[in-house]
C-alpha cells in the first residue's frame, strides 16, 4: 500500500513527472528562443509562472457548467500522474501487469476528452471552436497512435505488457529495423498532435482563436492546465522510449544513454515545432489519414513478416 | 506577500489593449518581443486572452466607443492586474486633446499604475517602465 502510494505520488508518478516536466518545458522555451536568435527565459521561469498562477484570482464564468469547468483540469492532472506511474514503473523498475498497454491507450484519450469538456463548458464561442477542433484532431491521430503501439506488440511476438516489450528489445531495439523507423517517426508526429504542438496546434491557435479551450481559464485552474502540458513532455517521450528505443538501462554508462535517448525525442519534437507553420484542420486530417495511415499500415505488415 | 510578489515580478504576462491607437505604439510594443530586445528573458510573455494577463498595456485615446470596452476588459481580468498606459495619447492626449470625439482621460475610466510617454515611446523607455514595475513589486 505504502509503496504503491510512493510510486503514484513521488517517484515515477506525480512529483517526479511535474519537476522533470517543468525543467523540460524550460528546455523547450530556451531552445525555441535560440532558434529565433533570442536569449530565452531563465531556468526557473516555468516554476515562477506556475506559482504566480496559483495566487491569481479564479474567475468562473457565469454561464458555464460550473462543476465541469472546475473539475476538467484536475481530472486531467490525475490521469496524467496515473499514466506517468504506469509508464514509469516498467521503464525504471521493470514492474507491470498483463495488458497494461490497453490501460495506457485508454488513459491517453482522457486528457483530450477533458480539454473538450472543459473548453465547451464555458459557453465562449472561441472555446467551443477550439473544443470542436480538438475532437477532430483526436479523430485524426488516435488510429495512427494505436497502430504505433501495435507495431512493437507484433514485433515482440504478441506481448501485451510494457515490461515484456522492453525486455524483448534487450538484444536490439525495434528502431533498428524498417518497421521500427517508420513506427518511431509516426509516433513522433502523433505525440506532436496529442500535445497540440506547432504543426498541429490547431485547437489552441493563439493568433487565431486565442488559446481555444483555455481561453476562459484563469488563476490556479489555468496553472493546472499548463502543468498538464508540461507533464506530457515526460509521459509521451517515455512511452516512445519504451516502445521503440529499448527502455532505460540505469547502470554505469546506461544513465548517460537514457538521458540521451530522452533528449533525442524532446529535441526532435522542438525542431519539428519550430520549423513548421500551423496546418489547417482538414490538411491535418488528410495528412494523418491519407499519408501517415498507409505508411504505418505497410510498417505493420513488415512487422508481421519480420523485416 | 513578499514571496508571491517576487514570483509575480518574474513572470508578468502582458495583454495588449488597443484603445483606438494610430498603431505606432503597437508596432513598438511588438518590437519588444523581437530578438533585439527579447523581453522573454525577464519572463514577460504576450498572451491573447485577458483572463491570463497580469499587465494590461493600453495605447491610444479614450473615445466614446472604446470607454465601455476598456472598463469591461479591466473587470474581466483576474486580480492583481496592473495597467500600463503607453504613449503620449494616454498620458496627455497628445494631438487629440482638442479632438471632437475625445471622451475622457484613461485615469478616469480605470486605475493606471504607470505611464510611459512618447510618440511612440522608444522600446528602451518601455523596458525601463517594466523594470520600474518589477522593482516596485520586489520591494
Amino acid at each position: 500500500m505504502i509503496t504503491t502510494l510512493f510510486y503514484l505520488l513521488i517517484f515515477p508518478g506525480l512529483l517526479f513527472t511535474v519537476l522533470l516536466g517543468l525543467v523540460v518545458g524550460w528546455v523547450d522555451r530556451k531552445v525555441s528562443a535560440r532558434f529565433q536568435y533570442r536569449v530565452g527565459p531563465p531556468f526557473f521561469q516555468n516554476f515562477n509562472d506556475f506559482f504566480k498562477l496559483l495566487g491569481k484570482e479564479t474567475i468562473i464564468v457565469k454561464e458555464s457548467v460550473r462543476s465541469l469547468f472546475i473539475s476538467a483540469p484536475f481530472v486531467s492532472f490525475g490521469t496524467l500522474s496515473l499514466l506517468a506511474m504506469l509508464i514509469g514503473l516498467p521503464l525504471f523498475l521493470g514492474e507491470s501487469f498483463g495488458g497494461d498497454i490497453f490501460v495506457i491507450m485508454y488513459l491517453m484519450v482522457i486528457h483530450s476528452v477533458m480539454v473538450v469538456l472543459g473548453g465547451s463548458s464555458t459557453g465562449n464561442v472561441y472555446s467551443s471552436l477550439g473544443a470542436g477542433r480538438e475532437i477532430k484532431l483526436v479523430l485524426a491521430d488516435e488510429l495512427i497512435f494505436i497502430m504505433v503501439i501495435l507495431i512493437p506488440v507484433v514485433a515482440s511476438g504478441y506481448e501485451l505488457q510494457l515490461s515484456a516489450l522492453i525486455s524483448a528489445q534487450s538484444s536490439g531495439a525495434f528502431i533498428g529495423s524498417v518497421h521500427g523507423v517508420l513506427g518511431f517517426l509516426a509516433g513522433l508526429l502523433c505525440i506532436q498532435a496529442k500535445m497540440t504542438m506547432q504543426p498541429f496546434d490547431i485547437p489552441e491557435a493563439e493568433t487565431e482563436i486565442v488559446e481555444g479551450p483555455l481561453m476562459e481559464y484563469s488563476g490556479p485552474l489555468l496553472g493546472f492546465w499548463k502543468l498538464n502540458h508540461f507533464m506530457m513532455y515526460v509521459v509521451y517521450p517515455f512511452l516512445l522510449v519504451s516502445l521503440y528505443l529499448g527502455g532505460f538501462n540505469l547502470q554505469g554508462w546506461g544513465i548517460l544513454w537514457a538521458v540521451l535517448k530522452y533528449l533525442l525525442i524532446v529535441v526532435l519534437m522542438i525542431i519539428i515545432k519550430n520549423t513548421n507553420p500551423r496546418l489547417q484542420i482538414d490538411t491535418a486530417l488528410k495528412f494523418f489519414w491519407r499519408i501517415l495511415f498507409p505508411i504505418i499500415f505497410i510498417a505493420l505488415i513488415l512487422a508481421v513478416i519480420g523485416v | 506577500m513578499g514571496w508571491y510578489n517576487k514570483r509575480l515580478a518574474k513572470s508578468l504576462w502582458v495583454f495588449h489593449v488597443s484603445a483606438s491607437p494610430c498603431n505606432n505604439c503597437d508596432i513598438e510594443i511588438l518590437d519588444l518581443l523581437t530578438p533585439r530586445y527579447d523581453l522573454e528573458r525577464l519572463g514577460i510573455k504576450l498572451v491573447g486572452s485577458v483572463r491570463h494577463a497580469d499587465v494590461m498595456l493600453v495605447s491610444g485615446i479614450v473615445n466614446k466607443k472604446i470607454e465601455p470596452r476598456i472598463k469591461r476588459l479591466y473587470s474581466q481580468a483576474p486580480k492583481p492586474i496592473f495597467v500600463v498606459a503607453i504613449g503620449s495619447c494616454m498620458s496627455s492626449q497628445g494631438v487629440f486633446k482638442e479632438s471632437y470625439n475625445r471622451c475622457k482621460e484613461v485615469k478616469e475610466v480605470i486605475p493606471v499604475d504607470m505611464w510611459v510617454p512618447g510618440c511612440p515611446p522608444k522600446p528602451e523607455a518601455m523596458i525601463e517602465g517594466v523594470a520600474k514595475l518589477i522593482g516596485v513589486l520586489n520591494e
